[in-house]
């Protein structure tokens, strides 16, 4: 295929545009005084300063890998039992359409089924009528951590599941028969071959829902309310409100280095050989 | 190892698969509801779906979400294969690089791509609208129709264009009629993949639109601080759209094998 080699020209051009250079923008514009053009660069570091010097800021910024770990570990252990059961179903046709069935809501627009919750949750919602009408107190749902995290379990488990199965699937069962031929319970083959074995699909499912919990901002703004404030929102508001990209862009980085450092803690997790090491 | 599944684990499924549907069937059902009402259905009526075509925003959105949908999917859709097949001819360091570059928007918060693509678009003073929602629609589904194509590109003969231009034929024809039909399987779920990549996005959009230009979702989420039942007859609107969508991409192949056994 040599000969089309020269096809790939233009995507180098395209993607140098378009990818690389607003990369290298935001990190431009962290490091740079406010007001300034681009021709005029002035190195500093206050962008940063500022946001590690204000509470606020850091306050915002645990809460969001608060609620971001609390949702990932809901998906792990919500996930988890799913994903073992389909993956343990009879019949190969019977997987496919579980997997079909796990996978076809994230198809649909993540907006309108945050949305959803919106009218399920609030103080005269679908769950509250329910409650008042057996002759239960009313909850206190929307506006809530609660609220918060449950519409992120909501958007994020399928990519668990899905995850935990395919690592599940390419387990080979030999090593299961095995194991119970030398006399290990249930409960220690699961612990010591099936878990260990499915951690790489662990890992990827933490990837896949603790990314885009950290960076949400509309699921906390839709069932968090306008006071609840994720890094997400303070981004937001940065860019389109406040209009300080230097501010703005300096968290981003400082989140997408938080992000970065939380993946490469997981990864050194999964090599250590006290978590059983996988294979 | 087992025949039957045992009730238990059934349920869970069956509580899970609630968990999952339940928001979308809430949606639905209260879409045709003839109160203002989100906990208590009235009565079946159509005057929300009737609402949401006398407000221009809703219709608006639809029409741009459907036409960015339509032309992000084609132009990446081509664009990516072009890509693709070069990759596959080129040096293993400039694979690699092209690969680092995609997987920016792919594993980069939307919300980052997003910032960044607006700070661009306005440093280089274009007008958002329009022409730069389409630009970022493209930019982030490429990578997508490159990394469903490159698999398939990898199993086929390396000298399978040298044999068919030995053969006499010219390199576009080498590449329309021999190679395009061999990767024909991951051309079409890349386009599957942008298609619905751009009908969802909301991230990535709400930053680098403007003028007036909204899609479906930045218009549910501009509207949601007030209770609005249109929303969610344009929601249902959404739902059935992507249910058909889905429901042709995975029948249509099983009646087209089907037919091809039965001939």
């Amino acid at each position: 295929m040599k000969s089309f080699k020269s096809m790939v020209y233009p995507y180098i051009i395209w993607s140098t545009i378009l990818i690389i250079i607003p990369m290298l923008m935001i990190a431009g514009y962290a490091f740079t005084v406010k007001g300034n053009s681009v021709l005029t660069f002035r190195f500093t570091l206050d962008n940063f300063k500022s946001f590690f010097v204000d509470s606020v800021f850091i306050n915002v910024l645990k809460r969001s890998l608060y609620i971001a770990v609390i949702t990932t570990i809901l998906c792990i252990l919500l996930g988890y039992p799913a994903a073992y059961i389909i993956a343990n179903l009879a019949r190969e046709k019977n997987k496919v359409m579980m997997v079909l069935f796990i996978t076809f809501p994230t198809w649909i627009n993540m907006l309108v089924r945050t949305y959803a919750w919106l009218g399920i949750l609030q103080d005269n919602g679908l769950i509250n009528t329910i409650l008042q009408t057996v002759g239960l107190p009313a909850l206190k749902l929307i506006h809530t951590d609660f609220a918060v995290i449950l519409g992120m379990v909501y958007n994020f488990i399928p990519f668990m599941i899905l995850q935990i199965y395919t690592s599940l699937t390419k387990m080979d069962k030999s090593y299961l028969e095995a194991a119970q031929d030398l006399g290990a319970s249930k409960l220690q083959s699961f612990l010591r071959i099936t878990l260990p074995l499915s951690l790489p699909g662990i890992i990827s499912g933490i990837t896949l829902v603790f990314l885009p919990a950290v960076s949400s901002f509309f699921i906390p703004k839709l069932l968090g309310g306008g006071q609840y404030v994720l890094i997400g929102n303070v981004i937001e508001n940065e860019f389109l409100i406040a209009g300080n990209w230097n501010f703005g862009s300096a968290i981003s980085l400082i989140m997408a280095i938080t992000i970065i450092f939380f993946m490469w803690l997981t990864k050194k997790a999964d090599r250590d050989p006290s978590g059983e090491g996988g294979v | 190892m087992k025949n039957k599944t045992p009730l238990l684990n059934r349920i869970y499924i069956a509580i899970m698969l609630l968990f999952l549907y339940f928001p979308i069937i809430y949606t639905v059902v209260f879409s045709f509801n003839s109160t203002r009402s989100l906990s208590m259905f009235g009565g079946f009526s159509l005057k929300w779906y009737q609402k949401m075509l006398k407000d221009s925003s809703m219709v608006n959105a639809i029409f741009y979400t459907i036409l960015v949908a339509v032309i992000a999917t084609a132009v990446s859709t081509i664009a990516g294969t072009i890509t693709a097949i070069g990759l596959s001819g080129s040096r293993k360091v400039l694979r690699g690089v092209i690969n680092q570059v995609n997987n920016l928007p792919i594993l980069n918060p939307d919300i980052v791509t997003g910032i960044g693509l607006l700070m661009f678009f306005s440093t280089l003073a274009i007008k958002k609208g329009l022409a730069t929602l389409l630009l970022a629609h493209i930019m982030f589904c490429i990578p997508y129709v490159i990394l469903s194509i490159m698999p398939k590109i990898r199993t086929l003969p390396p000298n399978l264009a040298d044999a068919a231009m030995d053969l006499g034929a010219t390199p576009v024809q080498a590449l329309l009629k021999v190679i395009v039909p061999q990767i024909m399987p991951g051309i079409i779920s890349g386009a599957l993949i942008s298609f619905t990549m751009s009908f969802d996005d909301f991230v990535i959009s709400y930053f680098v639109t403007g003028n007036g230009v909204n899609n479906i979702s930045i218009v549910v989420y501009s509207m949601s601080k007030r209770v609005n039942p249109s929303i969610n007859a344009l929601s249902t609107v959404i739902i059935v759209i992507i249910t058909v969508g889905l429901l042709m991409a995975n029948i249509l192949p099983i009646i087209k094998e089907k037919r091809r056994k039965t001939k």
